[in-house]
């Protein structure tokens, strides 16, 4: 597959269960760490190694241990996916593994949010085109899918292609490298204007 | 006349830096800012790394809750030893805290809890506010009619850098619940009934205003357990408009204002509550005087039934959703069609942001007082905050759980995530106040079933799912 950000070529993963919540994406037993590293073994772990230990048993047909998906790094999941708690070490377990984008029906807020942060591309597809993909990732788990950010569009294995919509901010950072703080950090004027029109009512330090 | 407005788009409004605009995010002005240990050690490394300072300290408030023991005989230095990583997390904490001048309720400070209980028991979530914190459950806030939600850890370093965030303007979802609540019926049972109603995704996008006379008929501590759960039905936030029991509720806290301050503040937050003749983008109802106590029988919070009620047959669940729903009743070794009330239980927890409070301890030690619990079952008792639990040591509620035989514990979020060692053991069921029945979140393998602190303590004595009103009667 291609290594471009804004457009890139793979195979999917299918994880066709609706509600996947964070806790399952990454338990909280790995919320121990103060860096964002080794956190790939996390993932779904509780679904992926017998008693969720992966220094334990693989578990067979859970998709990641699935010789033919070995290399996807498109996952294709069922609705609202990410839903629960707003770790971000979500998302930064899914990069950590290889995943590049998810494919659902829907996405939590959080989640999607956190995801876009850290370059996991949230694909929204209609359920016709999630059906479509299911079915054709479990005909061959060879079918390939093109996701286009620039262009906004998903090419389908069968042909043709479907667009899908992503926050046009966190599409511009990603495209152009911009750095969201750094966004932020450059409104240092009208921020220190609002706080002088807005004085808090607030002193955390006075409990 | 001004054009009518709704409580979230006057919070809103009020906190605009910069407004939205044709692709660029509104930068929202954040008043108060929220730490605990596991959401926040990234953030201060991305600050360390760029050589920013914290904007404001004196509006960021971090506290130590989500790793801590609950066992009073474990101290720092035992914790040392049985859980380097989480011990080095709260170390952390307590490093960057210093560093940069924030206030910091560490082990051992009266003040400290569950970032959730805290806030408002300390007067520092007040209306009108918005409020975050790198943990779903900010949502809690907005009890006090607070426009409070939860961020990522990138998103905890832009607050703490800028004090801001970049946000596009979510839509508002009323839920409306009238009537009054039946006996033994309470916030939780609302809570379960609207997710149940709304699908756990069914507020994504959106921000909850409850309204209605069942919500305004609740103190304050149910409405915080109400708007708590608002991220289970996929909403980030959840508000309640401020009224006088809000106000005698935060008069007189450590963090609120006083004196003109107070009288200016009350005058500021009476014009709150949304405008007659405001829209919301959606609205539903929900009849509160018809609810029953609610439990959970699967592995997400929406899959929840009236306590007499039974888990749904396959054919009434849409056909796409069948597979999930399997799936779930594997993972709770449950069948179609089977009655909760009477399953056999292993644990009863009491505690978490969503039930932990003062008068959860109450209605809990009501049903407890002068009553055992079941033979061979653990209950475990976790009050949200340090000053919860004095206030319950004082006043006799600790006696009663332990008089039952009910473990007494430090306060934090124990079982809730089961990140401290409290935790089920694989294929353990437990009745559980707590807001999250997902797989393995009480502890790999085990099973939970959400419910309100009434049901948790009638369950204790009877060690099965149970129906408080059949206890009390
Ligand atoms: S009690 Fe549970 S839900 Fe609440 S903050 Fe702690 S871990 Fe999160």
């Amino acid at each position: 597959m291609s290594t471009n950000l804004t457009r890139f070529t793979g195979t999917m993963a299918p994880l066709p269960i609706q509600n996947v919540d964070t806790d399952q994406i990454i338990p909280a037993s790995y919320l121990k760490v103060t860096d964002r590293s080794g956190l790939a073994s996390g993932l779904f772990s509780r679904w992926r190694y017998r008693d969720g230990d992966p220094e334990g048993e693989p578990i067979a047909d859970f998709v990641l241990n699935r010789a033919e998906h070995g290399d996807a790094r498109i996952l294709l999941a069922g609705d609202n996916f990410g839903c629960g708690s707003s770790r971000e070490h979500a998302p930064w377990a899914l990069v950590g593994y290889g995943f590049r984008a998810v494919i659902s029906t829907s996405f939590a807020d959080i989640f999607r949010s956190n995801a876009l942060k850290n370059g996991l591309l949230v694909v929204p597809v209609t359920e016709e085109v999630s059906a479509s993909l299911f079915d054709a990732v479990a005909a061959d788990p060879t079918a390939e899918v093109t996701i286009d950010l620039e262009a906004q569009t998903l090419s389908l294995p069968a042909g043709g292609e479907t667009n899908f919509e992503v926050d046009p901010f966190a599409r511009r950072c990603l495209l152009d490298g911009t750095d969201q703080l750094g966004y932020l950090l450059n409104q240092a004027p009208a921020i220190q204007a609002f706080e002088t029109a807005h004085p808090a009512r607030l002193d955390t330090r006075s409990g | 006349m001004n054009q009518p407005r709704t409580l979230f788009e006057k919070i809103w409004r009020r906190h605009l830096v910069a407004a939205e605009t044709e692709g660029l995010p509104a930068t929202l002005y954040v008043d108060l800012h929220l730490v605990h240990e596991v959401t926040s050690p990234q953030a201060f490394t991305e600050l360390a790394e760029r050589g920013l300072p914290v904007r404001r300290p004196d509006l960021t408030l971090a506290t130590m809750d989500h790793s801590t023991p609950t066992d009073p005989s474990i101290d720092d230095a035992r914790l040392r030893v049985i859980d380097p990583e989480g011990s080095a997390q709260l170390e952390q904490l307590a490093t960057n805290c210093e560093r940069h001048g924030i206030p910091l309720y560490a082990m051992g400070d009266e003040r400290r809890g569950i970032v959730h209980v805290i806030g408002p028991e300390l007067g520092a979530t007040q209306p009108g506010m918005t409020v975050v914190c790198g943990d779903s459950h900010t949502s809690t806030h907005g009890a006090v009619g607070a426009l409070a939600f939860g961020i990522g850890t990138s998103e905890v370093g832009h607050v703490l850098a800028t004090q801001c965030l970049l946000q596009h303007r979510p839509k508002t979802y009323e839920v409306r619940v009238d009537g009054r609540l039946q006996e033994g019926v309470v916030a939780k049972d609302i809570i379960l009934a609207v997710i149940a109603r709304l699908g756990i995704g069914g507020g994504t996008g959106h921000v909850f205003e409850y309204t209605g006379e069942a919500i305004r008929t609740l103190d304050m501590e149910g409405r915080m357990t109400v708007c708590n759960m608002s991220i289970e039905g996929g909403a980030r936030a959840g508000l309640i408009a401020p009224d006088e029991v809000t106000f005698s509720y935060l008069e007189g806290r450590p963090m609120a204002p006083a004196g003109d301050a107070w009288e200016a503040a009350v005058d500021d937050w009476r014009s709150l509550p949304t405008d007659d003749g405001a829209a919301y983008d959606r609205t539903t109802t929900l009849d509160g005087s018809a609810l029953e106590p609610m439990v959970t029988y699967g592995t997400n919070p929406g899959m929840a039934i009236p306590i007499a009620g039974a888990v749904p047959e396959d054919d009434a669940i849409e056909p796409e959703k069948r597979a999930s729903f399997r799936k779930a009743l594997d993972y709770m070794a449950l069948e179609p069609g089977q009655q909760l009330q009477g399953k056999p239980i292993d644990v009863v927890f009491v505690g978490s942001c969503t039930n932990s409070r003062y008068s959860d301890l109450v209605a809990a030690a009501n049903v407890l007082r002068g009553r055992k619990v079941a033979d061979g079952l653990r209950v475990l008792i976790v009050p949200g905050s340090d000053a919860v639990k004095r206030q319950a040591e004082r006043d006799g509620l600790a006696q009663v759980f332990v008089d039952a035989g009910a473990e007494w514990r430090e306060a934090g979020c124990s079982m809730c995530l089961a990140m401290n060692g409290d935790q089920l053991a694989p294929g353990q069921y437990a009745v559980s106040t707590s807001n999250r029945n997902f797989e393995g979140r009480q502890g790999a393998g085990g099973r939970t079933f959400l419910a309100s602190p009434l049901t948790a303590a009638a369950s204790a004595i009877t060690g099965r799912v149970t129906d408080v009103r059949e206890v009390l009667s």
